[in-house]
């Protein structure tokens, strides 16, 4: 049975990834990555991986796509002029390819093949592997889960310094100052008996 | 020859939880029926009208007329649609609105799915009805429901943090990402060891997301009827609508189920002496449930909407600071003797 699923969903991550690159719309690109996302979380599910399939789920499905379906949305792209460039990069291309082809094989080659394809429920002994793994960030991989926490920090600190325009001529609520105001700022009471007179 | 029991045989596992399903997406949909009966009768009376009372006793039977009257309209595609992704999209906001109800429990062991995971499971599928919305809006090929689906696309990733965050706090309180488990830590005493009180500010942010995700008043800027007429479902009749409106009273009935077994109780009594315990856990959970939909339709009944900005400014300004601080407050609480306000 899970055998089966497995192969199912591996058809389904492999021909959505293709199509992700071959479809003529992009539109249609990112929703087959999204549905390569979901096969891959269900794969992660298969080897009871269940932190990083949701994960996996949560970030890239819920957030990542959604930002990048929303700018594939705004473009109005030409297809015709994106296709021009496609002899002059193909090489360049091939090179990355290969790249990543031999970076794989060289994992394939070290590591015991019977490591890699074992289900992760095995490596964590009768806990859920959502703890095991809490455990050994924070243990174990303490000093490099930190380093990657802070590179992140300042990445988007830069991210944010780098987009950042203060335009002064905007005209923008003071929210504090708004909250911040009692009535007698705003209401001047007049008796009106006193200037009758 | 010894007689086998019915759970004996080998089909039982698969019956029995295509059974639970039914059980349990039924009463949801008969319960999103009539959510949107109780939304016109309490909003009309609110507002000093009666709301519909012509069809059946006190228009008890308007939402059968509705679903009749929304099964039998045409299906209108716009010429210029997408056609496939426009008729996909409602499906697709409706399926998650669907999926996460296995994750919840309704009572000691009575869910569908007791998963390890259940919190991961239900905010990362929860998160996943908005490509509904945004497909609808970019497949419907008019501004309109292009603009409502922007709105949404924002507004849903900044309140999914707030959102996350908020259920970090629960799980470090609670030790465990199992719903199940996470209501049987609010045992103990009455309503005050429920986590709204050690994790009040988690219990408002999370509260008001779920209105945020869920769209409605007074963060319903991606229909925004009076600015951008009806947002993303503008070019929808008859089922195709029908599902999305589902999809979205489904939510809200989910955003207060989870509420409740989040942060108040689950299916334990306010109190823990006789009268109170007698009554059945479901009892407790589905009025528990049924008071926070109360909420949400006085809090439509009672704001004006939101402007954009204000509601970027409350997501990204105001709550995600309030909860990281709140999660730093628990991580202390729990590392000293404070951590008995929390178990």
């Amino acid at each position: 049975m899970t055998t089966v699923l497995f192969y199912v969903f591996s058809a389904i991550l492999l021909g959505s990834a293709v199509l992700v690159i071959t479809a003529r719309n992009p539109v249609y690109s990112a929703l087959y990555l999204v549905l390569a996302f979901f096969s891959a979380a269900a794969l992660f599910l298969l080897l009871g991986a269940e932190f990083l399939g949701l994960i996996l789920i949560l970030v890239y499905v819920g957030a990542v796509m959604v930002l990048f379906l929303f700018v594939v949305m705004m473009l109005d792209i030409n297809l015709a002029r994106l296709r021009e460039g496609f002899l002059r990069y193909l090489p360049l291309g091939l090179a990355v390819a290969l790249v990543g082809v031999l970076e794989l094989s060289a994992v394939f080659w070290t590591a015991p093949l019977g490591r890699l394809t074992a289900p992760a429920g095995s490596l964590s002994h009768g806990t859920s592997n959502t703890r095991a793994l809490g455990t050994l960030l924070y243990t174990h991989y303490l000093y490099p889960f930190e380093i990657a926490a802070t590179i992140l920090l300042v990445a988007i600190i830069a991210a944010i310094a780098l987009t950042l325009r203060r335009r002064p001529e905007t005209r923008t609520q003071a929210i504090g100052e708004q909250l911040a105001v009692q009535v007698r700022d705003r209401l001047r009471m007049v008796d009106l008996r006193e200037s009758g007179k | 020859m010894v007689l086998e029991t019915v759970e004996q045989q080998a089909w039982w596992p698969a019956v029995w939880s295509l059974l639970k399903i039914v059980m349990v997406l039924v009463p949801l949909l008969l319960g999103v029926a009539y959510l949107t009966l109780a939304e016109r009768k309490v909003i009309g009376y609110m507002q000093i009208r009666l709301g519909p009372n012509r069809v059946g006793f006190r228009g008890l039977l308007q939402p059968i007329a509705d679903a009749i009257k929304l099964m039998f309209k045409e299906v209108v595609v716009p010429s210029s649609a997408n056609r496939f992704l426009f008729l996909a999209a409602p499906v697709l906001a409706f399926v998650p609105a669907m999926l996460v109800w296995a994750a919840v429990p309704f009572g000691p062991g009575m869910a569908i799915s007791n998963m390890n995971a259940g919190l991961l499971y239900v905010l990362a599928v929860a998160g996943l009805g908005v490509y509904g919305i945004i497909v609808a809006g970019w497949a419907s090929n008019s501004k309109y429901a292009f603009l409502g689906a922007m709105r949404a696309a924002a507004q849903l990733v900044a309140y999914e943090i707030a959102m996350g965050f908020a259920l970090v706090g629960v799980l470090m309180a609670a030790q465990t990402l199992n719903l199940t488990r996470i209501v049987e830590a609010q045992a103990g005493g009455g309503f005050w060891s429920w986590y709204w009180l050690p994790l009040f500010p988690f219990f408002l942010v999370y509260f008001i997301s779920g209105v945020a995700e869920t769209n409605r008043a007074p963060f319903d800027v991606a229909e925004g009827e009076s600015e951008i007429v009806a947002g993303f479902h503008v070019e929808y009749s008859g089922m195709g609508f029908a599902l999305f409106f589902l999809a979205e009273y489904a939510n809200m009935i989910f955003v207060s189920v989870l509420t409740t077994v989040l942060f108040l109780g689950g299916w334990y009594p306010p109190f823990s002496f006789a009268p109170f315990t007698w009554i059945p856990g479901l009892v407790w959970l589905l009025l528990k449930t049924a008071f926070l939909l109360y909420v949400f339709l006085w809090i439509r009944a009672t704001f004006p909407r939101y402007r954009y900005d204000q509601i970027m400014r409350l997501g990204w300004k105001v709550f995600i600071p309030v909860t990281i601080v709140w999660i730093v407050a628990v991580g202390v609480a729990l590392e000293t003797p404070l951590r008995s306000l929390l178990r």
